[in-house]
């Protein structure tokens, strides 16, 4: 085997480059067998749907199939442009999206901050430990009791009641508390978790740049502002990234959780209109459209961000 | 002398400061730690409230209203609650399974130097964490493949994910090469180096990776809903919807008293749907950080 490989090498001196090739690819062939299940996987389950956007540009039914079916251009997402519903859930989308992203991405951070300033280890260890735990229930359950809290006499209304007399209703019947609950909630599951990426990198923070600080006089504060801040803003940055790959799609499982028809004005994003439209109302083709917009402008803004760190910092995600 | 006294001054000025941070900083952490732990304290006490006594209450619970374990008996008794959580268990060992076995598989390819095709394959796969067909083809394909309605519906199309496949790749990169040699030197083959010498060398990794895809198939719940009709297949999660979202206890034998108690079940119902993973997971907690610290390293 071995002898006859190298005669084959010897004999093809001249097409030296391709016989390299073809003896890599030979010595690895078992690794080609392995990635196959793998790359079948992606095929049948990412691409083989990407295959599928074209009923966007059709009027599909699924009897015809999308051999089938007739183009019609951009028709679909001409309708959803002129429609009423274009403006609203392209804003609600945007604002729970952009809240969350506000308020939502530094919470972590101070979190993280605030743990690194605690000087006794059993209260820091409590802290990690009890703030992680919501993150380990599920959104259905999560959801659940959102709702039996700001019922009208659950106790977060009453707290609202007795704080600001509140006039107690149902929070999740007013369209306005719709996208303060999410935020609120959605920091409450996801703060301490969140952290444990800032406390990782803080821990890799050398204390010499400490030491030396302390020596030039900087106090906690100017320690803060000056050598973790900056020590933490590569981490902060690729988190940073990989969230604006997400502005567009909000968390439909918690929304379609937790709104109710009386709500949509405020609560009713893209991609919880898509699955109304698509899955309940069977309107294929146009819901695939409108949820390829949504992922068009997803994809433009991860690039975006991307080009923009790499332009301010060196750091990017490729 | 004057230049001392400065000094002096500063340092006791600096450290009031930071007492009164630290007090601050205290202060604002308890005030976190209570909201983190105050709603499930809440759950515990309405679930074993008196029915009649919680419906005429309102506002913040300290303890039970009452006592009773009625709302226990009616959810142990409930039969979907517990069929539920037989099939999540099925999910969850079954899909875990299959996860690592293809993330493995991925993950050992990728991290190979020097293997033709290998970068084609890496664009291949990560294209796919930008980009997506979205709900409604993705549906489709499910239909497609003749997958809807059955149990495969739930385990195949979240086979890999990408993020941890990645993660993965990066532990299997860190194995010192040499090792890999020698091993080829003794006449291993690839699938030999992957079980023999990968999978013990990065047990770790794979111990986080097998947390992470199991906590994933506990809490889904949405696929489920799109993908299954048979209700004998539903997880748990599609259960608890049905009992705690859309307020439907029809399954249970709730009885005469049944607006009274619902209220309650629905308390007992999270609990006990809850508990086993709060539970688990301060033993599972430091893998979690683990492996967040591998996911970090890849940016």
């Amino acid at each position: 085997m071995n002898i006859t490989r190298h005669t084959a090498v010897a004999g093809n001196a001249s097409k030296g480059g391709k016989s390299k090739l073809w003896r890599k690819i030979k010595r690895n062939k078992e690794l080609y067998l392995i990635i196959l299940p793998v790359i079948i996987y992606y095929l049948l389950f990412h691409y083989k749907p990407m295959y599928g956007i074209i009923i966007a540009f059709q009027d599909f039914s699924p009897r015809r199939g999308v051999s089938g079916s007739p183009f019609v251009g951009f028709d679909n997402f001409m309708t959803f442009f002129n429609s009423i519903y274009f403006g609203r859930v392209l804003r609600n989308t945007l604002t729970i999206s952009l809240s969350t992203l506000l308020f939502g991405f530094p919470a972590p951070i101070i979190l993280a901050l605030l743990i690194n300033e605690l000087r006794g280890k059993v209260f820091s260890r409590t802290v990690q430990t009890i703030t992680y735990m919501p993150h380990f229930i599920s959104m259905v359950v999560m959801c659940a009791m959102i709702r039996e809290f700001v019922k009208s006499d659950g106790f977060i209304t009453e707290i609202l009641v007795n704080l600001f007399s509140y006039s107690g209703k149902d929070l999740l019947s007013k369209a306005n508390a719709f996208t303060p609950i999410y935020v609120i909630s959605n920091i409450w599951q996801g703060v301490g978790w969140g952290s444990i990426v800032y406390l990782a990198a803080l821990t890799g923070i050398d204390t010499q740049l400490y030491e030396a600080a302390k020596v030039d006089g900087a106090g906690r504060w100017k320690q803060t502002l000056h050598i973790t801040i900056p020590c933490l803003m590569p981490t902060i940055i690729i988190m940073f990234i990989m969230r604006m790959g997400q502005v567009m799609s909000v968390g439909y499982e918690k929304i379609i959780l937790l709104y109710n028809e009386g709500i949509f004005e405020k609560a009713d994003v893209i991609s919880t209109y898509v699955y109304r439209m698509g899955l309940l109302q069977r309107q294929y083709s146009f819901s695939t459209a409108v949820g390829l917009f949504n992922s068009i402008i997803n994809f433009a803004l991860v690039i975006l961000a991307n080009r923009i760190s790499k332009k301010l910092n060196e750091t990017s995600l490729w | 002398m004057i230049k001392k006294t400065a000094k002096v001054r500063n340092k006791i000025r600096r450290s009031r400061g930071e007492q009164i941070f630290n007090v601050f900083n205290i202060f604002l952490l308890s005030m976190l730690l209570l909201a983190c732990l105050y709603p499930f304290w809440y759950v515990i006490c309405a679930s074993f409230s008196k029915s009649s006594l919680f419906m005429a209450h309102s506002g913040m619970l300290f303890k039970p209203v009452g006592f009773s374990t009625k709302a226990y008996e009616k959810v142990f008794e409930n039969s979907m609650l517990w069929r539920g959580y037989a099939n999540t268990i099925f999910y969850v060992v079954a899909g875990t399974a299959i996860n690592i076995i293809m993330t493995v598989l991925g993950a050992y390819f990728l991290s190979r130097k020097d293997v033709p095709g290998k970068k084609a394959v890496m664009v291949f796969i990560i294209f796919t964490m930008y980009f997506s067909g979205g709900m409604i083809p993705g549906f489709l394909n499910i239909q497609d493949l003749g997958l809807y309605n059955t149990r495969w519906a739930l385990l195949l199309p979240p086979a890999i994910s990408t993020f941890n496949l990645i993660i993965m790749r990066t532990a299997m990169m860190s194995i010192d090469a040499s090792l890999e040699e020698s091993a080829r030197l003794d006449g291993a083959n690839h699938f030999t180096i992957l079980f023999r010498l990968m999978m013990p060398l990065t047990r770790a990794t794979v111990a986080v990776l097998v947390l992470y895809y199991g906590v994933a198939h506990w809490n889904s719940w949405f696929p489920a809903m799109l993908y299954l009709e048979d209700k004998a297949k539903e997880p748990l999660q599609i259960v608890l919807r049905q009992i705690l979202i859309i307020n439907d206890m029809s399954d249970m034998s709730v009885g005469e008293d049944k607006e009274m108690i619902s209220e309650t079940i629905k308390h007992a119902t999270i609990l006990v749907s809850t508990l086993p993973i709060l539970c688990l997971y301060p033993f599972l907690q430091k893998y979690f950080t683990k492996g967040m610290m591998v996911g970090a390293l890849k940016g």
